[in-house]
């Protein structure tokens, strides 16, 4: 096999005054033609970096220090920048991670497929509007005719990531840099972005390089990985030899923290419900005007459950599935259109806003994102000391349950008096779940409460949560749209589409014998499902 | 951020030249105890031409650096207590209407863009003459017609504070209205109003110093835009007249520019247009 890249010793500096001194340190890798090497490591791993180099794409006051990177017989790193601008697109194309801000939201995609070639002053006019449909049709996009004439805004996340793609094929690349290409999208849309990739590697006998830092991915695509770490390169090999048989600490640790379907031992369930909800409906009416129809979502369509005392129950579903409505209606952040939500004996649907303020801390959040939970300009102490002084606990008394809260959820009582900035992603959920319990709820609604961490942190955030439920008999309600991370947690698991409860059973049984079509292709989705099986079995 | 701040050379030189007029401004009855109106030499002296009278005369033989030193007093107390009057009005109607949204924020948005639709400096004049031209209405004056930006600004950073997650956190803890307002919204707003408001103050100084120089200041107080407003007639003869408080105006007026350009940089450390590499 040829080479089609080679990296030697790549070391990329950070300016002064940053956590490190450089962002990526030592790393060389080789990639060759028709083959798939991923780049896995957390966030800060200097991953993204690698890409940006070879691209000449770092930011400033960022910049190689040493090392080169061989393409066609050439160091990219080395060239002049307009060699280098001939070479991005024509010779190494890539994608990123959010394709809604790669894309320009006032063009046309047709015409923004066919900007590469004018930028590389290739063909006519008619001629680069051919190729750009033909561009269109290969990556699998519906009505071809007709997305060549739409704006980013009108195709969804997946067609955005395939607009994209699209536009990295159009002067067939040798090398294909994919950033996170499947990041934010639902599972099931990855797993078609994922297979494109894949056919079209097949097809075009590109090389692709991939960052991702999930291994479920690796599994699905790689032939090749290498595991980064704080810029050093930790580990590399074989896919299957990474995967089944790691050789390097970090990488071994990375792999346990996935969630490989080993199932959590089932637990009696308690007869008595922590929340009950019955008949939820909320609808979301936009638009309406003098001449404009009014346009009505469902976002939870008559849905009805109930969590039992110390149970965790997932509530599964993709982006626009209603499941984050439903939780915000279940602590009436959100007034539902109709139906209860019966919280230890008291109807919070139909609560007044005053009488309302008195149950708030029945049900409490733990929110998706770590960095907009907390007011940046509050202490630590305040944050989970407001709530139940304003119900009435004594100033002292409240000090001291956040002093022991903070002990609990392993921070010490001592980050009391700090501010949220001082503390990483993580640490801030666990101060999230902290202010949750200083309310003393009988119900925890957690809204993609691990979404947002690196694997390794999300798995220490779900054995808090783990030991939580045993030592506090917490009953949770866990909105995930990933059903791996619920099968670890949970006890039962709802999955939602489009609004409406499609199923909901024990986590052995959604998993091992679905029974609605909806939810086996969310399971056949699930990247690395396959290489996951085998563990599943001796588990 | 005080760091930030500091390492901000034109910010500096800012905060370096505020504090020389300020306190030229405080020691002014000591330096000059005859006071600005009082007639020391005969007119039109140049500056330099006689001794202790650096800045020369004007027509009437009054104390050119006498009047300066004065008109400080003036510009930075109308600049300041019009922006303060300005933020009072401005930063509470913003705020509730960014944050009750709905009938508030229209009712209080069509009550700003009322007063955005007359131009600010014909409102002041009218203002002014319609009061008796004294320090007290031109402040007032001035504080109309400059707070509706403010409102506009606290609306739109109250509204972007309002969606965050750590608000419906407080709503969780059962905190009133009222007081996640006050207590978690409006804290994370004050940085970008600090910095409009230093900006305020500037406009404010010139808007006083335009309508003194139209004769409608208040005929017991010295400004600078009153000594232009004398002077202009003799502006071939004498140029010193308009010349000195001119400076004094472009001084102060740059001063604070460059220090609310550097508490911008130093409270959005991503935006400032020099990387810290």
């Amino acid at each position: 096999m040829s080479e089609t890249l080679t990296v030697e010793r790549l070391t990329i500096g950070l300016p002064e005054g940053a956590d490190r001194p450089f962002a990526v340190e030592n790393v060389s890798l080789t990639i060759n033609k028709g083959e798939i090497l991923c780049v896995v490591g957390e966030s800060g791993s200097g991953k993204s970096m690698t890409a940006n180099a070879l691209m000449g794409l770092l930011p400033q006051g960022v910049d190689v220090k040493s090392g080169r990177a061989m393409f066609e017989a050439r160091d990219v790193l080395r060239l002049p920048e307009a060699d280098k601008q001939a070479l991005r697109g024509a010779q190494i194309a890539m994608i990123f991670q959010e394709p809604m801000t790669a894309l320009n939201p006032l063009m046309r995609i047709g015409d923004q497929i066919s900007e590469v070639f004018a930028a590389h002053g290739l063909y006519t006019q008619s001629e680069r509007r051919k190729r750009a449909l033909d561009l269109v049709r290969e990556v699998g996009l519906p009505d071809p005719e007709k997305i060549i004439r739409a704006y980013p805004f009108q195709l969804s996340g997946g067609q955005r990531q395939r607009a994209m793609i699209a536009m990295a094929l159009a002067l067939e690349p040798k090398l294909l840099i994919a950033d996170e290409p499947t990041t934010a999208l639902d599972v099931t849309t990855q797993a078609q972005i994922l297979k494109l990739i894949l056919d079209l590697r097949k097809r075009r006998g590109m090389a692709v390089m991939f960052i991702t830092h999930d291994f479920g991915v690796v599994a699905e695509i790689a032939d090749q990985v290498i595991v980064m770490r704080e810029g050093k390169l930790v580990e590399r090999g074989d896919a299957a030899e990474v995967l089944d048989n790691p050789q390097h600490e970090y990488t071994k640790r990375l792999l346990d923290a996935i969630p490989t379907g080993k199932f959590p031992d089932a637990r009696q369930l308690s007869d008595i419900s922590a929340l009950e909800i019955k008949n939820l409906r909320k609808n979301f009416r936009t638009g309406g005007g003098l001449f404009k129809p009014v346009r009505e979502v469902h976002a939870v369509d008559d849905v009805s459950l109930t969590v039992a005392r110390g149970e965790v129950l997932g509530l599964v579903g993709e982006s626009g599935s209603g499941k984050s409505t439903l939780g915000r209606t279940a602590v009436r952040l959100v007034t539902p259109d109709g139906g209860h939500v019966m919280v230890g004996g008291v109807d919070l649907a139909v609560l007044s806003e005053e009488e309302l303020r008195q149950q708030r801390n029945k049900v409490q959040m733990v929110f998706q994102d770590p960095y907009a939970s907390l007011n940046p300009r509050q202490r630590i102490m305040g944050a989970l000391t407001d709530g139940p002084i304003n119900r009435g606990v004594p100033k002292e008394d409240a000090q001291a349950k956040a002093r022991e809260l903070l002990e609990i959820v392993g921070l010490g009582a001592d980050a009391a008096m700090r501010y949220p900035h001082e503390f990483s992603g993580g640490q801030r959920q666990r101060i999230g779940i902290a202010r949750a319990l200083a309310m003393e709820p009988e119900l925890i609604i957690a809204d993609e409460a691990v979404s947002a961490l690196d694997v390794s942190i999300q798995a220490q955030v779900l054995d808090l949560l783990r030991d939580l439920r045993e030592k506090l008999s917490l009953s949770i309600l866990f909105i995930t749209h990933d059903l791996r991370v619920a099968a670890q947690l949970c006890d039962r698991i709802a999955v939602m589409q489009k609004g409406r409860l499609v199923e909901i059973g024990r986590v052995e049984d959604i998993f091992l014998n679905p029974q609605q079509e909806y939810t086996r292709q969310l399971l056949a989705a699930v990247p690395g499902a396959d290489w996951a099986e085998p563990e599943e079995a001796t588990a | 951020m005080w760091k930030r701040f500091r390492s901000n050379m034109g910010a500096m030189i800012g905060v370096v030249m505020l504090v020389a007029v300020i306190v030229i401004a405080l020691i002014a009855p000591l330096l000059f105890p005859d006071g600005p109106w009082q007639m020391v030499q005969r007119p039109f002296l140049a500056p330099f031409a006689v001794d202790g009278l650096p800045l020369g005369t004007d027509t009437l033989g009054r104390n050119v650096a006498a009047q300066l030193a004065y008109g400080a007093q003036v510009s930075l107390l109308v600049g300041l207590v019009s922006t303060l009057v300005a933020l009072l009005i401005g930063v509470p109607l913003g705020a509730l209407a960014g944050f009750y949204g709905g009938y508030a924020d229209e009712g209080a948005m069509r009550f700003t863009e009322f007063f955005q639709t007359i131009p600010n400096f014909a409102l002041a004049i009218v203002l002014v003459a319609i009061f008796e031209p004294t320090l007290f209405s031109i402040t007032l004056a001035i504080a109309i017609v400059s707070w509706p930006p403010v409102a506009r600004l606290v609306r739109a950073e109250v509204m972007s504070v309002r969606a965050r997650e750590f608000v419906d956190a407080a709503r969780l803890a059962g905190l009133s209205k009222p007081r996640i307002l006050i207590q978690q919204v409006l804290p994370n707003t004050v940085s970008p109003i600090i910095v409009m408001a230093s900006l305020m103050v500037a406009t404010a100084i010139l808007l006083e110093s335009s309508l003194s120089f139209l004769g409608l200041g208040d005929p017991n107080a010295m400004s600078w835009g009153y000594m232009i407003g004398a002077a202009r007639t003799v502006i071939r003869t004498s140029w010193w007249l308009s010349f000195f408080p001119g400076i004094a105006i472009v001084i102060t007026v740059l001063a604070l520019n460059l220090i609310g350009e550097g508490l911008n940089d130093a409270f959005n450390p991503h935006l400032s247009r020099k990387g810290k590499a």
